[in-house]
């Protein structure tokens, strides 16, 4: 049932100080509220945690984008048609742009953010694989100051992150491949790129199986390779059992692909639920494997 | 906890400025219904998955039900009460009635708002440019292609 609405509360402070500082007063009371994609949802279902929400969306330090030398830096209140539109990720980052566009629809993606989508903490969420391919880090701002953590540490388990109540998701970086000239392409350093989400239907759906790859390939050899999916464990997972295999491995033989759906097999732990089931969830993430896998080679 | 105080929002509807008191939680969407009487905006699922209540908010198209309504305190929004120029319907609307791309009509005002936002974004959209900017937006009545066919003649029209 829909929830009764005089009980919330939604403040905007205007300066990031005065939003930390509520938090570190009453950590816990107060519940991050960014686009609202995913928290509207549940006031309408009745089943929202908290009452209290605190509004980051119009705190300035929290949006745009920044590019040096060596990362390029998104704030977290950074939306999926942001995402889109950027030349640099664009170039360099592409599995991200694919993430966003494949997440909800158009309406979805002027308001829903990766802060948000991060925080929500989905297994079955869509930029979370692209960003634990890019080996991004957080950057988690409290009154006691700030700190960075590196994303694939980041979710410790079902809904459970290395968040504390006082902290807010400030920005997400994502270190660049290579020293940048301009212009620069991964794919004309040998990087090969893949991302595949299956669901019910092709638009606004929840994955069923979401996988993002990137492999570096030099003389049909893989000179580095990073893997990871979503909704087949607890968390968004990378796999770095295949990865390793596959880095040792001299050549992509049938053999050595079909090695690599096993170790991979062993690296997840799909469940059965409303949306699909553990088998169907860890045939598809071994299909899509072998399918990276064949794109990179041809 | 204490019931919240309403909270005052300024906002520009249509080209008309409002002020109105409402929850803090409030969504748009029953602002907009109920307190602006604009009840063209629909509600259809009230969980962002089917576009009956898009509207243009500052330019971007946005799910109302999805919408606090203070988040618009400040804002520009475009209902589908606004989309048409006094008498004169918009391209999207003209064609919508030309071309059969409105039946019950409940999915209508947001197929619209979504159509006109895909072609202010995209004047020369490709077909699979108009299924993923309508992609957000269920229809129960028409089976899609009339819509399609709409929105094509549409961009036909505006060139
Ligand atoms: C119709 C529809 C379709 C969708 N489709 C997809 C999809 O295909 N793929 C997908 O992955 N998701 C999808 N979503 C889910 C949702 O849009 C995303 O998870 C989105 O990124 C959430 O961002 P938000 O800013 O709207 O989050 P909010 O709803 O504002 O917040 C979500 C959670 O994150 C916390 N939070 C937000 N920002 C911060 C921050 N900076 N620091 C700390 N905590 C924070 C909030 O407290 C809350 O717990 C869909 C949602 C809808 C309604
Ligand atoms: S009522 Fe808002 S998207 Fe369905
Ligand atoms: S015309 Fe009836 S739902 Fe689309």
């Amino acid at each position: 049932m829909r929830a009764y609405l005089p009980q919330f509360e939604l403040i905007t402070p205007t300066a990031l100080e005065d939003a930390l500082k509520l938090l570190a007063r009453e950590p816990g009371q107060w519940e991050p509220f960014a686009g609202g994609t995913d928290l509207m949802v549940l006031l309408e279902a009745g089943k929202l945690a908290h009452q209290r929400f605190l509004n980051i969306w119009r705190l300035k330090e929290l949006h745009g984008m920044e590019e040096t030398r060596e990362n390029v830096t998104l704030g977290a209140l950074t939306t999926y048609t942001e995402v889109q539109k950027h030349e640099t990720l664009q170039r360099e980052f592409p599995l991200l742009c694919r993430a966003a566009a494949v997440t909800g629809s158009v309406a979805t993606q002027n308001r829903g953010t990766l802060g948000g989508n991060i925080a929500n903490a989905s297994p079955a969420a869509d930029s979370p694989p692209a960003l634990l391919v890019y080996d991004a880090e957080l950057e988690l701002l409290s009154a006691r100051g700030a700190r960075w953590v590196r994303y694939a540490q980041f979710h410790k388990g079902y809904k459970q992150m290395d968040l504390a109540p006082d902290e807010l998701i400030a920005r997400i970086r994502l270190p660049r491949r290579a020293n940048v000239a301009p212009g620069f392409s991964p794919a004309s350093w040998g990087w090969h790129e893949y991302y595949s989400k299956v669901g019910t239907r092709s638009a606004q759906a929840i994955s069923k199986v979401c996988f993002a790859g990137a492999a570096q390939m030099a003389n049909g050899r893989i000179a580095d390779i990073r893997i990871a999916l979503g909704s087949v464990a607890p968390t968004v997972v990378r796999c770095a059992k295949t990865e390793e295999f596959l880095r040792a491995e001299e050549k992509l033989t049938p053999a050595a692909v079909q090695k690599a759906q096993e170790i991979l097999a062993g690296e997840i732990a799909p469940i059965d639920d409303f949306r699909s089931t553990a088998r169907y969830r860890r045939r598809v993430a071994q299909n899509l494997l072998g399918e990276f896998l064949g794109s990179a080679v041809r | 906890m204490p019931d919240a105080a309403k909270v005052r929002i300024a906002f520009r509807v249509n080209g008309s400025e409002h002020i109105v008191h409402a929850w803090p939680m409030a969504r748009l969407l029953d602002v907009l219904r109920e307190e602006l009487r604009l009840t063209g905006t629909k509600e259809g699922c009230g969980e962002g998955e089917c576009g009956a209540c898009a509207v243009l908010l500052d330019g971007a198209l946005v799910n109302s039900c999805l919408v606090p309504a203070l988040h618009a305190d400040g804002a520009s929004i475009i209902t589908i009460e606004g989309v048409a120029q006094g008498e004169q319907l918009h391209a999207v609307q003209q064609a919508f009635l030309e071309h059969g791309g409105a039946q019950c009509g409940i999915c209508t005002p947001g197929m619209v708002l979504a159509a006109v936002n895909l072609l202010e974004k995209c004047p020369n959209p490709t077909e699979a440019d108009i299924r993923n900017g309508l992609a957000g937006n269920l229809c129960r009545c028409t089976g899609y292609m009339k819509i399609f066919e709409s929105v094509v003649a549409a961009c036909k029209q505006q060139r």
